[in-house]
């Protein structure tokens, strides 16, 4: 039955048979033939009367013929256009006059009218529409829906909000434990004067702003591998390091997995439980497998080493295994000298191969060399390995986006090759990286007072950070009588500290004491100052008693 | 173990095969490879087994950068580079503007400036300026508030991102590009996750538009797909459609529901002015309907190397804009987090001041100037030295770049001869010329023609 209205529909030419004057709503017919759907006059039960008698779905008119129709003069969407439109009236009369009013080439809905068009993009009076000219259904009808219709909100950035409720605070004692870029005591962001130097030094040179090569600046690319493991490194005399500027730690990352996704097809990256949130983002998005090994333990508040080790020991030869090299994001917890080596020894034997990703190079401990221990030992060991390198912190260059990935190879030939795949991951991601951020590093490391003044200040901020550790220990064990071991505080290391704080204790930290941190219990020392620290301490003492 | 993410048990089966081949061969030196071959130490030996990169081949050089990298190479003191489209002053050399210099000395003393992180989105003030830019400062679209603009890598990290947002959020995936087109485009879009579909654009006989291929094959593209348009400036061929043209375009992808992506990499430098080569984008906009949009920085305002573009994405509702705002961010946050803000704030600074916003109309005017007359010189002497057949397309053809017509064997022959360097589509950059190399470049192609009669 439903599909003689359709054919009816199509074939004939009963535009006779049809008035629409005035507001559609009110007036629709179909002819005798098709007495349910004939309809003069006000109604009030639209829908009812809409209703196919012999369909129980609201939905009219959709039988096969007419819905392949409609969805190849993308009218609508055939995947979704069943119990769509049922109910919308402005819809059926439309729908109605695209099949009755074959000159009509437009359907264009504002609002609550419907105006038509025919193909001289002339409005058509709706109650004449009975032009004689019979078109294919080649008409196209637009209803002034979105293509992007489907598209649902995504949710918030975890960390932003935290940001963004802290500016919402108007209480005198809120503090922003949240951020993820350095303070200084006065809580203030912070240019380093080596960089002011450099870029005012860039701006008399008058250097020019052509295109870098693909794999960016050369002087950068050279300077950031001789930091990572060391000028006289032999696997850099040998030519065994592929480097290629990327966008700070996140770009070099995506990079290095796309590079991943293509050549290892079927291995997997492990990740540390936790680890930064955005290592699963760019796995994910890279197409790369991920699993995670243990790593955080809550009862110590600190590494879960056996755990660790057992989970890289399980996973499948070759996999990938993503290392932070110092300063572990988000607990503040590296393992010990003893500990790298061991995991060394287990990354050895699985012939996996080691992912580091060195964000805090120099601002950890407050030396370069010391900071890059972990990845120097690795490479020592022979391992073929990838380094992400980020200056987002060290030079605190955050917002000039600069970094590399590097790729340690076990011949200069092979390095020749990673890097020009490298490049063609590149290509047609950005095309070639943004100079001014790297010619700042190649300056900075390529002037010897420069230099000395570069890391003179990273001693500065590491030793802030350090500072604020200690008084906030010192406080929390004046202050807490319980006797609880607070000596993680000092053990872990750079920016960020895993409190050990739980869910409802950080809110207890935000709502009480109008502390804002992530829920995870982590807490930003670059945010603290050494003024409020005795503040901080009685907070934690607080929520870490009294809320469960 | 832990938590794994769902990619991992949806990878396909011939992968999870080849994995428990792997896992279920006899003792570990007898492993089997994804193809069955055996091979004597496990894929990933490290140093003692040999590489794991050993099956990464080399990657060839980059067609058009590759130029660059030959030309480099070269001794001879005659080598003229027409390759990388960046603009060289009457001296060859690279042109910084003096507005942008000025704009970062304002920036460099600005005591209150800081390197934190931008935004995932970007500049603010950047966002809002470039979409008037492009659009109008008139703009309904923006007075409405349905415009998504993000700031982006220049014209590629912008092209990127979008395709990425409609790979995985629009129900069509095909997406159909002009032959030719830069070299860049098909790898990005098919790297993003798109198809790529052509349409006819450039005739060769005429060396002008195949007006009537692009609408016919625009009008057999399935409903919904989406359509890159070069703004204006068409790079390579440099031939645009007229205004007539592009409204017969308009109505055509508008009546198919086809989704325009333009690429806007030339807005002010192709014709001078910045309204007039904006025009096709507007006539767009202007009738209500949505599209994206990719804009570049790198030639106009001579940022090249800083990476400053922005990707807008008109929508038919404020709503709708605010979703995909919100998309845009998921797609960046895992590729780079945030860009990079040192060209973007230059930008800013100079269209938010009314005097530095005119001398770099100025500026840019001078540069299309440059452009033009060296059109009309090479025309000039082609014509002089009676170059066999019809040069007027060099006139006639716009932008930076001329489809010169001549072929690969010309072309080489050319750089070997001559060591002229370009790309072997036989496009050259007319910004790489000067009155000096002009001649030499006209003997050049003289010869090149002549010797393949």
């Amino acid at each position: 039955m439903a599909s003689n209205v359709a054919s009816v529909a199509i074939s004939a030419p009963s535009a006779s048979l049809v008035s629409l004057r005035g507001n559609p709503k009110q007036r629709i017919g179909f002819g005798k033939k098709h007495a349910d759907l004939v309809f003069k006059g006000k109604r009030r039960d639209w829908r009812r009367y809409y209703r196919w008698k012999r369909m129980d779905s609201s939905v009219i008119f959709f039988t096969m013929q007419f819905l392949d129709l409609l969805s190849d003069i993308s009218f609508v969407d055939k995947a979704k256009a069943y119990n769509q439109y049922g109910d919308d009236m402005e819809m059926a009369c439309v729908v109605l006059c695209a099949c009755l009013y074959l000159s009509v080439i437009q359907c264009k809905r504002r609002g609550k009218r419907t105006t038509f068009y025919n193909k001289d993009v002339r409005k058509v009076d709706p109650s004449s529409v009975n032009e004689r000219v019979f078109t294919r259904v080649s008409m196209a009808v637009t209803v002034n829906s979105s293509h992007f219709e489907g598209v649902t909100m995504a949710p918030p950035d975890p960390i932003l909000g935290v940001s963004e409720a802290f500016k919402a605070d108007t209480s005198d004692l809120k503090l922003n434990l949240g951020v993820g870029a350095y303070r200084t005591e006065e809580l203030q962001p912070y240019v380093l004067n080596v960089v002011k130097k450099v870029e005012k030094l860039m701006l008399e040179r008058g250097e020019n702003k052509e295109y870098l090569p693909i794999e960016g600046l050369a002087a950068f690319n050279k300077a950031t591998a001789d930091l990572l493991l060391g000028a006289d490194n032999p696997v850099i005399k040998e030519g065994r390091v592929a480097t290629v500027q990327g966008l700070s730690g996140t770009g070099s990352l995506r990079v290095a997995a796309a590079f991943i996704q293509r050549y290892f097809p079927d291995s997997k990256v492990l990740i540390s439980s936790p680890t930064w949130g955005n290592h699963r983002n760019i796995f994910n998005d890279a197409s790369v497998p991920w699993s995670e090994y243990r790593y955080y333990d809550p009862r110590t508040v600190g590494l879960d080493f056996d755990g660790m080790v057992t989970d890289i020991k399980a996973a499948p030869d070759g996999s990938f295994v993503l290392l932070h090299g110092c300063a572990h994001n988000p607990t503040g917890i590296d393992p010990t000298p003893e500990q790298w080596e061991k995991i060394a020894d287990v990354i050895q034997e699985k012939n996996h191969i080691p992912f580091f990703d060195v964000a805090y190079q120099g601002f950890a401990s407050g030396s370069l060399d010391e900071d890059a221990f972990s990845v120097r030992l690795f490479v020592k060991r022979g391992m073929e390995l990838f380094v992400a390198q980020s200056y987002s912190k060290n030079l605190g260059l955050y917002a000039e986006r600069i970094g590399a990935t590097n790729v340690v190879c076990s011949s200069s030939e092979a390095a020749v090759r990673a890097k020009s795949q490298l490049k063609r991951l590149a290509r047609p991601m950005y095309s070639n990286p943004p100079v001014h951020g790297a010619r700042i590093v190649a300056n900075v490391v390529g002037d010897p007072n420069l230099f000395s003044e570069w890391k003179e200040e990273m001693e500065i901020m590491a030793g802030r950070i350090k500072n604020v550790r200690q008084r906030l220990y010192e406080n929390l064990i004046q202050k807490d009588k319980t006797g609880k071991d607070w000596s993680f505080i000092l053990k872990q290391i750079g920016m960020f500290s895993y409190t050990g704080l739980n869910k409802a204790q950080s809110d207890n930290m935000t709502n009480k004491w109008h502390v804002y941190m992530t829920k995870d219990g982590r807490i930003s020392l670059a945010g603290l100052s050494v003024a409020k620290c005795e503040y901080l301490a009685d907070a934690i003492i607080d929520s870490f008693h009294n809320v469960s | 173990m832990g938590i794994e993410n769902a990619r991992d048990q949806s990878s396909s089966p011939g992968r999870r095969l080849a994995t428990l081949a792997r896992h279920l061969s006899v003792g570990d030196t007898s492993l089997i490879s994804s193809r069955g071959e055996a091979i004597d130490t496990a894929p990933t030996a490290g140093f003692h087994g040999g590489s794991v990169f050993a099956n990464v081949a080399q990657a060839p050089e980059d067609p058009i950068l590759g130029v660059t990298v030959a030309y480099n190479k070269d001794p001879s003191p005659m080598k003229v580079n027409l390759g990388v489209g960046a603009y060289r002053t009457e001296e060859g050399k690279p042109l910084v503007l003096n507005v942008v210099k000025k704009a970062e000395k304002m920036l460099l003393n600005n005591p209150s400036r800081v390197k934190e992180y931008l935004p995932i989105t970007g500049l603010a003030d950047f966002n809002k300026l470039s979409a008037k830019l492009i659009f109008g400062a008139d703009s309904r679209a923006i007075q409405e508030n349905r415009v998504a603009t993000v700031q982006c890598l220049s014209g590629t990290g912008s092209l990127r991102v979008g395709a990425e947002f409609l790979a995985r959020h629009y129900n069509e995936r095909a997406i159909f590009i002009p032959q030719p087109t830069w070299g860049n485009h098909p790898k990005v879009f098919t790297l993003a996750g798109l198809s790529v579909k052509t349409y006819r654009y450039y005739d060769p006989k005429t060396r002008g538009l195949n007006f009537q291929g692009l609408l016919e094959d625009l009008n057999m593209a399935p409903s919904g797909a989406i359509v890159l348009l070069h703004a204006c400036a068409h790079n390579p061929t440099g031939v645009d459609p007229t205004l007539d043209q592009w409204e017969q375009i308009r109505r055509l992808m508008r009546s198919k529901s086809l989704l325009p992506f333009f690429d806007s990499a030339y807005q002010g430098f192709a014709s001078g002015n910045l309204d007039a080569d904006a025009q096709s984008v507007r006539m767009f906009v202007a009738d209500g309907g949505e599209c994206l949009m990719a804009q570049s920085y790198a030639k106009n305002m001579g940022l090249y190397g800083e990476r400053v573009g922005a990707l807008s994405i008109v929508c038919e509702s404020a709503d709708v804009a605010v979703k995909v705002e919100s998309q845009l961010k998921l797609v960046i946050r895992p590729m780079y987090s945030n860009p990079p803000i040192h060209g973007a704030s230059i930008v800013a600074t100079i269209l938010k001041d009314r005097e530095m916003y005119h001398e770099w109309t100025i500026e840019l005017k001078a540069m299309a100037n440059r452009i033009i007359s060296m059109r009309q010189q090479l025309f000039n002497a082609l014509s002089a030295r009676g170059t066999p057949g019809d040069w007027s397309h060099i006139i006639k053809q716009i932008g930076m770049f001329t489809f010169t017509g001549l072929n690969k064997e010309q072309v080489s022959f050319m750089t070997r001869e001559y060591h002229i360097y370009m790309t072997s589509d036989g496009r050259i950059s007319m910004a790489g010329l000067n009155t000096k190399t002009i001649p030499h470049l006209a003997d050049a192609i003289h010869a090149a023609v002549n010797r393949t009669k």
